[in-house]
């Protein structure tokens, strides 16, 4: 456990002092703000049913950001390691691969969630501002932040498997932003085939992403889609596990 | 394996995909000594190490560190050793004291512990007022001191340093050299070099390796006295040619002679003896008898140079991958 802290510690580290780390939290930042943007017109044009943070993830920003952000946070991780040899460093210490893996995914996870705050500063503002408790409750808001997070542990642990596999930082990227994509993609296909065998597309309709997200938004939170999201998010982890022990059996 | 026995390696084979690094080696290093394991470039030193550093597995054999087996209790081994791979992989953004103190740290030391051992390899390393400077903008020289720091910090058994001096200039290398003798009093080294004068300064032993094999291994002074085989005698003497073929002719230790004229009244002979015998006192008396004038008498001994060229030369350089 000391091991881990001292890991993760060093992770955050990496995160924050690097210009890289503010640049992904400046260019979110603008993506949220320009979200809130359009939240704000929309408000004011006519009136809606929606809660508010449903209309936030309907303005598209939510996916831009997600897909983009996870593989750039997570390229470096163990690829760039890899590429400058601290790698051999790192793994000759007395470490267990468990700890590392672990201490990087934290790492990842912990930076996100910061790279998350400003959309709670956009949703505080529009609750100050229209002062009806109704548009933005505990709940929706709860929902909303639970999604985010368990969408974010998903492809962040995909990005890690990513760079856990390859050598060069912007190898990592292409590979988890194409393998993060095409998830996101295989749950409109669901809708796209039509319904021939029943049991594929309700296995498609799994990972609809989009659909799950959806209700998160909107304050639903659907047992089966947090069952998806943290199984699938445990299984890159351990294939990440795996890619870091290869070398122990190549 | 007694308990004086640090490395203990045992037909230890190693092979990338397709291509043998590593064939069928087996050495001992015992408790205290400076081991240098020289060779070519892709001789096998780096993968040796990384072996032994529980990097990589071995594809078949057994290595042992203090007792531990480098692949079924590689964290009883990693606690033990001191690794500092080849081109010394730093974090360059972080500072030298945060750098040492997380690999302290790391290593399994205290809060107070690390501090307090930080401060005293920072001293050993001559990194003394280096404690703020970011790694990323060190010279190189600073640099590797680091990374010595680091393979010293958890106090280990054994310390592996994989080209420690490498790249770095003549003033940089002997304080390097400095430290690393200075280490011998309490820890076993093993080092890995390809500059020759480097291993002959600092180790007691030495591992000759070439394309994946251990071709000799010996001190230097062995090595060198395994070469004398082949060692020659310089004599300059003042006698008439004829003469002096004559009576070296007769010398039964002499295999084979070469004469020539120096300057004025000397001769210089060139002498290889046979089965590496020192002819050197015969040669003396045998002027003193004629009434030769010499003026010098000389056995060259071959550097630890040619017995390296000697040793690696027939094998043909491969570049590791």
């Amino acid at each position: 456990m000391r091991i881990f802290g001292v890991l993760l510690r060093r992770e955050l580290t990496a995160f924050f002092l690097s210009v890289t780390g503010y640049i992904i939290i400046a260019a979110v930042t603008l993506l949220i703000g320009l979200s809130f943007v359009v939240l704000i017109t929309n408000l004011g044009t006519d009136p809606s049913p929606m809660p508010v943070t449903e209309m936030f993830y309907r303005t598209y920003f939510f996916w831009l950001i997600v897909l983009l952000a996870a593989p750039i946070i997570t390229m470096r991780l163990y690829a760039l390691e890899k590429s400058t040899g601290t790698f051999e460093t790192l793994m000759t210490a007395p470490v267990g691969d468990f700890q590392v893996v672990a201490a990087k995914f934290a790492a990842a996870i912990i930076f996100y969630i910061v790279m998350w705050l400003p959309m709670a500063a956009c949703l505080f503002i529009v609750r100050h501002l229209t002062s009806q408790t109704r548009a933005l409750d505990a709940g929706t808001i709860g929902g909303m932040y639970l999604g985010t997070f368990l969408v974010g542990c998903l492809f962040l642990a995909l990005g890690c498997f990513a760079s856990a596999i390859s050598r060069s930082q912007m190898a990592a990227a292409m590979i988890s932003f194409v393998l993060g994509v095409s998830l996101f993609a295989l749950g409109f296909l669901a809708e796209a085939i039509p319904v021939v065998a029943q049991w594929q597309t309700q296995v498609l309709s799994y990972f609809g992403l989009f659909e799950q997200m959806h209700d998160f938004a909107r304050g639903v939170v659907d047992t089966r889609a947090v069952i998806f999201y943290v199984s699938l998010t445990l299984f890159f982890l351990f294939l990440t596990l795996r890619a870091v022990e290869s070398r122990r059996w190549r | 394996m007694n308990g004086n026995t640090m490395i203990e390696v045992k037909n230890l084979t190693k092979r990338y995909a397709g291509r043998t690094a590593v064939a069928d080696i087996s050495f001992t290093v015992a408790r205290g000594e400076i081991v240098g394991l020289l060779g070519p470039n892709g001789a096998g030193k780096s993968t040796t190490m990384r072996v032994l550093a529980c990097f990589l597995p071995a594809t078949s054999g057994t290595a042992r560190v203090a007792g531990y087996d480098v692949f079924h209790e590689s964290d009883e081994v990693r606690r033990r050793i001191g690794y500092m791979p080849e081109n010394n992989p730093l974090y360059p953004e972080m500072r030298v004291r945060e750098y040492l103190r997380f690999r302290a740290r790391l290593k399994g030391l205290g809060w107070r512990r690390s501090r307090q051992r930080v401060s005293t390899v920072m001293e050993q390393c001559g990194l003394g007022d280096m404690g703020r400077r970011v790694i990323g903008q060190l010279s190189k020289g600073y640099r590797q001191r680091v990374g010595l720091a680091d393979a010293l910090v958890h106090e280990p058994e054994l310390i592996i340093l994989d080209e420690p001096t490498i790249g770095l200039d003549p003033q940089q290398i002997r304080a390097v050299r400095q430290l690393i003798k200075g280490l011998a009093e309490k820890h076993t080294v093993l080092i890995s070099t390809h500059i020759l004068s480097e291993a002959e300064m600092t180790c007691n032993r030495m591992l000759i390796m070439g394309d994946g094999k251990i071709l000799a291994a010996d001190t230097s002074d062995n090595l060198q006295r395994l070469m004398a085989g082949s060692s020659q005698i310089v004599a300059e003497i003042a006698a008439s040619a004829e003469e002096l073929r004559e009576h070296l002719a007769q010398l039964p230790h002499v295999a084979h002679f070469d004469i020539s004229a120096v300057d004025g009244t000397f001769l210089r002979c060139v002498l290889t003896p046979r089965d590496g015998l020192d002819v050197r006192p015969l040669i003396w008396l045998l002027a003193r008898e004629r009434g030769w004038l010499v003026r010098e008498l000389t056995r060259s001994r071959h550097s630890l140079e040619d017995i390296y060229v000697q040793i690696t030369k027939p094998r043909e350089e491969e570049e590791e991958g």
